[in-house]
């Protein structure tokens, strides 16, 4: 024990600690051992009780105002708080459910859609939704002061596109009118058959024009009107938190038109970016779900046949930028070399390893019946050979160049992979890997400060423009400064085409351009791998991932398997 | 009154020194070329007309730096580039308490962990346990924050279940941050604490002290104790200043949202506001550990309020 | 080995014969030296084994033979044979070969960075102890001052810096000479490290220069400069080489930190730091990721310290040596 002398006991005397150190050290042993040998109610078990959502969310917002975000996780959260004319249905990506919208139809050739609105939908302090809001908010994305990143998804609407780029200053000659409160008319650029679909997305949610003024102008981006406290959302949710790098957390709107049908109480975002932290909070009982999953540990998880884990075709892909502006990439032929010496297959089944597939062209597959050229594979000699005709000997001429990603683990793996292959097959010496925080990474893309960019584009709706939309030229999206007039001639046909098998023809024939060209490598399709509690009910597995929160139901799971079991 | 001098002496010096600290990352700072937020695509263009006007972002840079010293005066910390839309003052409000927990616990933990360690190994000198204990401190030492972190992570929290793995808020994750940082320090000072307990009881007057009969354990604690804590005391302005800059590993394994991990993604980012401001709030922190410390010195050793 | 003082010194009598009476304590203590010759031991071997042919490139991958366990042969999908002495990382790449080309740089940033900070701090720190007085003061509190600011932030923006100045001539002739911008983060973490350093040296030559051999350098006529730079910094050798011993591994564990974070080696080059990040990663489905390289960088900086302990003892006999 807590003896300071052995030497001195002939005086008789005995370190006071003795007897007391002893009767405490054994006393904070037997309290921590019973307390962990109880059964205590974990975290996520509270929160089942609750019904409040634990869900792993990726990164920090970058802002809780629809016309600003551009990712995922981001809107994620505007999913849950916000709802649009027509709403996401729990069950499958192609169907829709009523939102703001009771109805809506299309005129005879689907270029002007009409969207009846309910009387009883609020924002939550109480106002009424009409469909002036949603002008407002059209009329906000579109404006060219605002900069929206994304303002090109409303290019469907009539004179979007001119009046974004500043060429159009009237915004009235814009196709959306509100009629009366409740009837909204948008008059599109071409027939949309699929224009529901595109309603649903976060950029056409509406904003509260009152809310945003008191703190500034339309145009004002990043005030603080979408700070907890002002923030107004006419959605299932309300935000009530939001704690920077730590949690955003939502709670029920009462004055939701659906409110009795809302299952959840609430939600609580985490943004956890390091990947094997939030695989190890679900383990401890702290989250509901996880965004992602280290994938070293997948064929662990898969050996054991945890069935925690679910692995689901996810609309995305994942792919290299190109910078076509600046030197090596500026060179078609250098991109084919680069495209065809990437390894695909080795990637997905040694890296990845989560299922995804290998990216043989651009579009994933769908079911849609979309059947685009398959053409990009591994092909070392096709790589060489290619790297000659750019005009370069040997590898070793290539000038350096880097590869500029997020700062995230999974991204650099991949990255030292493909410098090797590169190195391997071509003999290229000089490639750099650079790692950025999301946030700057985000705005590097957008100035084109970079000669090869990781980037991961994931669906906004199902049909292919989602993924060829955004190589035309100048699209807020394609930032590779590739522009090839075919491609724009062969897109703008299709959007005029209401025969499905023509459209699918000619933007199969746009996307053979885009494969030939290669401002982008595509390296594979996404999976969504991800863990879930059992006690979690109705999450249906979809091709785009935007589970509609108000329909996911907590439910007590007896037999759930959380916890040490972990492989 | 000569105590008080020595206060205000030290007061001011501390103020002066955080003058200079504060000065030299702001220049520091802006001097470094590039940065994503000088362009003003990145800068919504309302914010960068009210800048102009209270930060003088066009002016040169000693009025800049005027500027910026007024309104730190008046708590103005200004806004953040890397998290638009939030001001450094609410980024600095929400992770402080938190960075607070961790370098104050951590500090503690290791305070009471690595002294008595160390008292008793100096005790009971090049015996079995002294170079045990040594040891340990010395793999205390040698491993990195960010290989104990995770390991605490699994055995304390997923294994033993008596701490929460991550998160903040409803959460003692925070704990396990602490102790990962303590164990570090605790091991320094385990380590410092035996060398300067040797030190001590190698000098006359305690040798005078045993000769007297006085008990081992008052000899230890009553006489020595007093000369030997001094250097650790000193110590403990540099420690928290390692806790506080030291603590965004901890914050990043146990998904903590502290000011260390904006502190890092600041000085990234070139977010200079934000730099500025976190190192301002640490600088003071410390500054105010290093004055306590001076205090508590003095009162240990009077000889040292006349080399203030 | 370790020289402890200057042959040339032999007008002040302490100098060489403390050197070889610490000598003889350092030797007698085998703890000591031990650490001493690990050290050396890891320096040769990290230095020099990968120059002999049979160690393989460590930033070749192999994803399709990742997470071998040690002492795998196994066979690549393009053919080729290899041997895992220690086992495959996590794309495949051979983990003894990394741990080596690591050790050559995290020794790499241990040596030049001390090295730095190490001219830098017996420079400032003599100059202010010599001339004593009011540059004294100013000086000592520059080094307070200095100690408050976290370092961290101070290596980040240096970093950046020296990257955004990429075009100057200078720093364009040591990348090349140094293969990449690697030289930078020695410079930035020695330009933090010197406080210390300066202290110690500072404390040591105050308690010198009112020597009698000061005196007499000065009644001869010697310049400052010559005072300093000759008598009195060789004299500081004691402590100073103890406190070397004890920065290299300072130094290594911040560029430890610095990979961590992203900003020490960049990838696919590896330090033991940035293999320790990786393996703590992996911790739960492959733990030898973790374990090599840490028991590696953990004995590396034990035995430095216990070295530093040993020359302590051994060159200070006030210490607690009875």
């Amino acid at each position: 024990m807590l003896r300071l002398s052995c030497h001195q006991t002939q005086q008789g005397y005995v370190s006071y600690l003795t007897p007391l150190g002893t009767a405490l050290l054994g006393l904070a042993i037997l309290t921590l051992l019973f307390t962990s040998s109880c059964k205590r109610e974990s975290k996520v078990d509270i929160a089942t009780r609750e019904k409040i959502l634990l869900l792993g969310n990726g990164g920090e917002p970058k802002a809780l105002d629809p016309h600003i975000v551009s990712a995922v996780g981001d809107s994620n959260i505007l999913r849950a708080t916000f709802e649009g004319l027509v709403a996401y249905d729990p069950a499958s990506d192609m169907l829709h459910e009523p939102g703001v919208a009771e109805r809506w139809e299309p005129n005879h050739d689907f270029s002007e859609w009409t969207f009846y609105l309910r009387n009883n939908a609020r924002w939550s302090n109480g106002d009424p939704v009409t469909a002036h809001d949603f002008v407002y908010a059209y009329h906000r994305i579109l404006h060219p002061e605002m900069a929206a990143p994304y303002a090109s998804m409303l290019y469907f609407l009539k004179n979007g596109s001119p009046f974004n780029r500043g060429e159009l200053k009237d915004f009235s000659q814009v196709g959306v009118k509100a009629l009366d409160d409740h009837t909204l008319v948008c008059t599109l650029e071409s027939p949309t058959p699929f224009f529901p679909d595109i309603v649903k997305h976060t950029t056409w949610l509406p904003v509260h024009q009152p809310t945003i003024e008191a703190f500034g102008s339309m145009t004002d981006a990043f005030t603080d009107w979408q700070k907890p406290g002002n923030h107004v959302s006419n959605g299932a949710f309300q935000l009530t938190d939001w704690r920077i790098n730590a949690y955003v957390k939502v709670r029920r709107n009462p004055h939701y038109w659906d409110a009795e049908n809302v299952k959840p109480n609430g939600i609580n975002f985490y943004p956890i970016d390091n990947t094997f932290t939030e695989e190890k909070a679900f383990r401890n009982g702290l989250l509901h779900y996880t965004y992602v999953i280290p994938s070293n540990l997948i064929p662990r998880y898969e050996a054991k046949e945890d069935p925690n884990l679910r692995s689901e075709t996810y609309a995305g892909s994942y792919f290299y930028r190109c910078n076509v502006l600046e030197a090596p990439t500026d060179n078609p032929d250098f991109r084919r070399a680069l495209a065809y010496a990437i390894n695909q297959e080795a990637i997905v089944k040694y890296v990845t390893m989560g299922g995804q597939q290998p990216a043989y062209g651009f579009t994933p597959p769908s079911e849609a019946g979309y059947d685009p050229p398959r053409i990009i594979k591994f092909d070392p000699d096709k790589a060489r050979s290619f790297l000659r005709k750019a005009g370069y000997e040997s590898g070793a001429d290539v000038p350096e160049f880097s590869i500029i990603l997020n700062t995230n683990d999974a991204h650099k793996s991949i990255a030292v992979a493909i410098q090797d292959m590169w190195k391997k097959t071509l003999g290229i010496e000089k490639v750099k890997i650079q790692n950025q925080e999301w946030k700057v990474f985000q705005q590097t893309v957008l100035d084109k400060n970079f000669n090869v960019a990781r980037a991961g584009w994931i669906g906004d709706f199902v049909d292919p423009t989602t993924f060829l939309g955004m190589w035309k030229t100048g699209d807020s999206n394609n930032n590779t400064g590739w522009s090839n007039p075919d491609y724009d001639r062969l897109l703008e046909e299709s959007s005029f085409s209401s025969d499905t098998a023509e459209r699918y023809r000619l933007l199969g024939e746009a996307e053979a351009i885009l494969l030939h060209e290669l401002p982008v490598l595509p390296i594979y399709w996404y999976t969504r791998v991800y863990l879930i509690h059992p006690d979690v009910k109705n999450w249906k597995p979809l091709l785009l991932d935007n589970h509609p929160y108000k329909h996911i139901d907590l439910v007590r799971d007896k037999e759930a398997l959380i916890g040490k079991e972990a492989p | 009154m000569e105590t008080l001098r020595f206060v205000l002496s030290r007061f001011g010096q501390s103020l002066f020194a955080l003058l200079c600290i504060v000065t030299i990352t702001f220049f520091l700072a802006r001097i470094a070329p590039g940065g994503p937020f000088l362009d003003e695509k990145a800068v919504p263009a309302h914010l960068l007309e009210k800048m102009n006007t209270k930060y003088g972002f066009d002016e040169p840079l000693i009025v800049q730096y005027g500027l910026y010293l007024g309104n730190l005066i008046q708590g103005d910390l200004g806004p953040s580039f890397g998290n638009k839309g939030f001001s450094v003052n609410e980024i600095i409000a929400q992770g402080l308490p938190v960075s607070f927990m961790l370098g104050f616990f951590g500090l503690g933990i290791a305070l009471i962990i690595g002294v008595p360690i160390g008292v008793f190994a100096a005790a009971r000198r090049n015996t079995a346990i002294d170079y045990v204990l040594m040891t340990v401190a010395m793999i205390g030492i040698c491993l990195p924050t960010f290989v104990i972190a995770p390991l605490l992570g699994e055995w304390f929290a997923i294994e033993l279940g008596w701490f929460d793995v991550a998160l903040w808020e409803n959460s003692s994750a925070w704990f396990l941050g602490a102790l990962t940082l303590g164990l570090y320090y605790s091991a320094y000072i385990a380590r410092l604490t035996r060398g300067s307990m040797l030190d001590v009881l190698s000098q006359d007057y305690i040798r005078t002290a045993r000769s007297k009969g006085v008990s081992p354990f008052k000899v230890l604690f009553k006489h020595a104790f007093r000369g030997g804590i001094t250097p650790v005391v000193a110590y403990l302005g540099p420690a928290l200043a390692g806790l506080l800059g030291g603590s965004f590993v901890v914050e990043t394994v146990f998904g903590l949202p502290g000011l260390g991990q904006h502190f890092i993604k600041a000085a990234t980012n070139r977010d200079y506001w934000l730099i500025n401001g976190t190192v301002t709030v640490f600088a003071v922190l410390i500054l105010v550990m290093n004055f306590l410390v001076d205090v508590i010195q003095a009162w240990l050793d009077p000889r040292t309020k006349s080399l203030g | 080995m370790t020289s402890i003082a200057p042959r040339h010194q032999q007008e002040i009598e302490k100098g060489s014969s403390l050197g070889r009476d610490a000598w003889f304590r350092l030797r007698k203590n085998h703890l000591a030296m031990v650490s001493l010759c690990f050290f050396v031991l890891i320096v040769l071997i990290c230095f020099l084994l990968p120059l002999l042919p049979g160690i393989p490139n460590p930033n070749i991958t192999h994803p399709e033979l990742q997470s071998l366990p040690a002492f795998s042969a196994a066979t690549s999908l393009s053919g080729d044979e290899v041997y895992y002495l220690l086992g495959s990382d996590h794309l495949g790449r051979d983990l003894f070969a990394r741990i080596l080309y690591g050790g050559r740089i995290s020794l790499a940033v241990g040596f030049i960075a001390t090295a730095v900070s190490l001219t830098i701090g017996l420079c400032y720190g003599a100059v202010s102890g010599f001339i004593g007085g009011r540059l004294d003061s100013i000086m000592m509190r520059i080094v307070d001052i200095l100690y408050a600011l976290p370092f961290m932030i101070i290596v980040i923006i240096l970093t950046t810096y020296i990257t955004a100045f990429e075009d100057v001539r200078v720093i364009k002739y040591l990348n090349e000479l140094f293969g990449n911008t690697l030289w930078l983060l020695f410079v930035c973490i020695g330009a933090v490290e010197w406080l210390t350093m300066a202290r110690i040296v500072r404390g040591q030559v105050i308690s010198l220069k009112n020597q009698e051999f000061v005196e007499a350098a000065r009644s001869l006529g010697l310049s400052n400069a010559r005072i300093i730079f000759r008598h009195l910094i060789p004299n500081t050798i004691g402590p100073v080489i103890i406190y070397t011993t004890l920065t290299v591994p300072a130094v290594m564990r911040l560029e430890a930190i610095l990979s961590f974070l992203g900003l020490g080696v960049q990838p696919p080059d590896a330090s033991w730091g940035s293999l320790i990040k990786e393996g703590a990663d992996r911790m739960a489905s492959d733990p030898g990721l973790l374990v090599y390289p840490a028991i590696v960088f953990g004995l590396t900086l034990f035995s430095l310290n216990f070295l530093g302990d040993g020359l302590r003892d051994a060159l200070d006999p006030k210490s607690s040596k009875d």
